[in-house]
């Protein structure tokens, strides 16, 4: 296969010569990751003109940006969608399923009486049964992008994790709540 | 005439001259400057033979100012008019001064950054830190004998917007070219990295005169990876300090002293805390200005209880920072200590206990920051290969905008790698609406009023639609030295805002441009002269790198764009001897664009070979 001419626009799976895929090599990832900072990151054009140095910064922010978004699951699995041409609407398409709705809203109370209790056990107790909601949710989501190539209900579970995603957000904040 | 280039012994001049640059540690307490010489980091001493630089600036009536030891010497003295630790005040309001009463200077509340009334005049921070610089630079260019080609200066981790480009302000004040601004624990773990050739997850703890930093790295095969970090800029060796001089005062039954009492027994305090260093107890003996006799016998133990809770204040974001990387304690390879406050045995104590393990020492905390620095100044100047290692870092703190009912909305999470950028669309919420206001905030909480405000700006212009209907994208960009850019471009109709963030704690350009105006004339004359070097010495290496690039990839082009090129070249050539600055920055410019589409084309080279290489060892494992 032929690499072609790199540019700032092609698709962050093509960045990083990578198959268009949600399950992923993330030991490449990280190694190429690598040695294409090695070759565009702002440290190594210091010394070299203004045009140079633009240059350096949108790709090495390019770089950044498109390294984030495949590590991370959420972000790689609503960009993939995005690459099929489906909108992950995870701000409009509020029809969750009624058990699901029912879960995070029992997860909020575990949160807040943990909150109120100040007890770390809780807390920790609390983000290992969310850790694991979200691996569970993200081997759904391989499932449906790689296996079944179902985009609507990968777009369902994209939205189930971010909503997982807020409540181990809100998590951290308690933890550091009670640190203070 | 043209001046003449001085290489390194040993090194030839041509092609690759060896270029001038310094690493500077501009501290709360002391400041630094260090290069490196036959390939060694060595940290630059004065006549005196002094490394440290006590961050010190005294004003004279007369207007001239003294910057260091002799500076220091007067502090109980003239305490109103020389300004120690003048950093805690480096991008910072009045209201963000919690001790503001106990310090015996004459505070302004100035809009943004808080002022200094001195003999000499109303004094910024970033001028009184432009001082201390100009001594680095001037105890550098002596030392090296030539003129600087810039200078890595170090920052807190944990310095936010305002102060990190209070900062870059400061060195620009000062004549120096700022090749980056490096954060403190990151240019200790190189100076340590490339010392102890170490794999794995380092903690760099990092407790100078008034900050603290945690950074948590990870390290291999070349690449420093900053994971996390955290701390608190305002808190430090002088918190110390102050600790003891009010155990002094409640001691010896002493109560509102006059500022010389005041900084005198701070003096005393800061001695007495050094004395614990490495005695049980220490005495303390002053005389008042009022012939009071202050003796008192402090020791050890009473010093570690008193200063525990500043302690915990250091552990607390240690804690935050392995959650923030999701490491445990037990998975960090080694602990960095930085910054003279961690000699005292109580830090030291706490963190082996912290971390389950005795922390490394053996740089002197001092020195490393400063040593690290000159590193990387080396490499940024041009004088490494450039494919040694690779520096990936981070911002310290969240950065967003406000949003209805007074809340921030986050665009960029903290420990995002930099540089970096993030977008996120708004609309608006009336029918008609024209302008939007985009109000710009760094920091974790949710309110807005909990949050340090960076700029307000406003977007205007935006064409009647119904409420809700206007696409409004505001994107972050943050660069390499972490200090933010923000636009805004409301997307249906293309209109357009955006700021450099420097409004609200920064200076613009008018304001350097005239305290570099107050300055007198012979310093006018210098500045000139200096500004024709800076811009030759710019013109040089333009055509050196064109000329390089020329050489290796000229094949790139077509004849007539390298002819375009050799054109503007010889342009540049022209007046590059001459005395006209204005003519050479033409010309730099000139030669900048013509090259433009060439620098594209290689970059997007190394690219494309930073990836083949892949595909083919890819293809032979298969």
């Amino acid at each position: 296969m032929n690499v072609g001419s790199a540019d700032l626009q092609q698709d962050f799976y093509a960045l990083f010569s990578l198959p268009r895929s949600f399950q992923l090599d993330s030991a490449a990832l990280d190694s190429r990751y690598r040695e294409l900072q090695n070759q565009v990151h702002p440290d190594k054009f210091a010394h070299l003109s203004d045009t140079e140095r633009r240059l350096s910064v949108q790709w090495a922010t390019r770089v950044n940006e498109a390294y984030q978004t495949l590590r991370s699951p959420l972000a790689r699995g609503r960009y993939l969608l995005s690459l099929h041409g489906v909108d992950t609407q995870e701000e409009t398409n509020t029809a969750m399923p009624v058990d699901f709705l029912m879960q995070q809203m029992e997860l909020r109370e575990a949160l807040e009486e943990a909150r109120q209790s100040k007890e770390m056990a809780a807390l920790d107790e609390l983000e290992a049964r969310v850790k694991q909601m979200i691996g569970a949710l993200q081997q759904q989501l391989a499932l449906a992008l790689d296996e079944q190539r179902d985009d609507a209900a990968a777009a369902g579970i994209v939205r189930k994790l971010k909503f997982m995603e807020k409540i181990a957000e809100e998590i951290g904040a308690a933890f550091d709540e009670l640190d203070s | 005439m043209a001046l003449l280039q001085i290489s390194e012994p040993g090194l030839s001049a041509a092609p690759h001259q060896h270029r001038l640059a310094v690493g500077i540690d501009l501290g709360t307490t002391n400041s630094l400057v260090a290069t490196v010489r036959n390939g060694i980091s060595v940290v630059l001493n004065d006549d005196a033979g002094a490394a440290l630089l006590p961050s010190v600036v005294r004003y004279l009536a007369d207007g001239s100012v003294v910057a260091g030891e002799a500076a220091q010497a007067e502090q109980s003295t003239d305490p109103q008019n020389t300004i120690v630790s003048v950093k805690r005040f480096m991008g910072r309001g009045l209201k963000d001064i919690g001790d503001a009463v106990d310090l015996p200077y004459r505070f302004v509340d100035a809009p943004g950054m808080v002022q200094l009334r001195t003999v000499a005049g109303v004094k910024s921070p970033v001028e009184v830190s432009a001082e201390i610089l100009k001594v680095l630079r001037d105890r550098a260019e002596r030392s090296l004998g030539g003129a600087l080609v810039g200078a890595v200066i170090t920052v807190p981790a944990y310095f936010d917007d305002a102060q990190r480009q209070a900062t870059k302000d400061a060195a620009r004040l000062a004549g120096i070219n700022v090749l980056r601004l490096l954060n403190e624990p990151t240019a200790a773990a190189i100076a340590y990295g490339l010392d102890n050739a170490s794999e794995g997850v380092y903690a760099v703890y990092d407790l100078g005169g008034g900050t603290f930093d945690i950074s948590i790295l990870k390290l291999s095969r070349g690449v420093f990876e900053v994971l996390a970090t955290n701390g608190d800029s305002a808190l430090g060796g002088d918190d110390f300090d102050q600790r003891i001089y009010c155990w002094i005062l409640e001691k010896s039954g002493l109560s509102q002293l006059g500022v010389n009492d005041t900084r005198l027994l701070l003096t005393h305090a800061r001695a007495a805390k050094e004395q614990l260093t490495d005695n049980a107890q220490t005495q303390i003996t002053a005389v008042l200005g009022g012939g009071e006799l202050v003796n008192v016998t402090l020791t050890r133990d009473e010093f570690d209880a008193m200063t525990q809770n500043l302690l915990a204040r250091t552990l607390q974001p240690t804690r935050r920072a392995l959650r923030d990387a999701k490491l445990s304690v037990d998975e960090v390879k080694g602990v960095v200590m930085v910054g003279g406050s961690t000699r005292m045995p109580q830090v030291q104590r706490a963190v082996a206990e912290f971390f389950n393990q005795t922390p490394l020492t053996n740089l002197d905390p001092d020195k490393v920051v400063a040593l690290g620095a000159a590193i990387q100044a080396n490499v940024l100047a041009g004088n490494r290969g450039g494919d040694d290692w690779l520096l990936l870092d981070v911002i310290p703190l969240s950065l967003g905008i406000e949003t209805m009912g007074g809340l921030v909305e986050k665009i960029m999470p903290r420990n995002s790698t930099i540089p970096s950028a993030r977008a996120q669309e708004f609309t608006t919420y009336k029918d008609g609406q024209a302008a939007m206001s985009i109000h710009v905030l760094q920091g974790e909480r949710e309110l807005v009023s909990d949050c340090r405000s960076l700029a307000k700006f406003e977007l205007r212009g935006i064409p009647p639609m119904v409420a809700g209907s206007a696409r409004i994208r505001v994107t972050f960009q943050v660069d390499a030295d972490g200090l933010l850019s923000v636009s805004a471009r409301e997307t249906n109709s293309g209109v357009e805002a955006a700021v450099t963030v420097k409004p609200a704690y920064g200076l613009q350009d008018d304001d350097i441009t005239r305290m570099l105006q107050d300055a007198n004339q012979h310093a006018r004359d210098d500045m000139l002269a200096r500004a024709l070097r800076e811009q030759q010495t710019e013109a040089r290496q333009l055509l050196e790198a064109v000329d390089n690039a020329l050489a290796q990839d000229g094949t790139l082009l077509d004849e007539a764009s390298r002819q375009r090129i050799r054109a503007s070249m010889d342009g540049l050539r022209a007046v590059v001897d001459g005395g006209d600055h204005n003519a050479i920055k033409r010309g730099i410019e000139a030669l900048n664009q013509a090259t433009v589409s060439f620098a594209q084309k290689r970059m997007d080279q190394s690219v494309s070979r930073a990836l083949k290489g892949h595909k083919m060892s890819e293809l032979e494992k298969n």
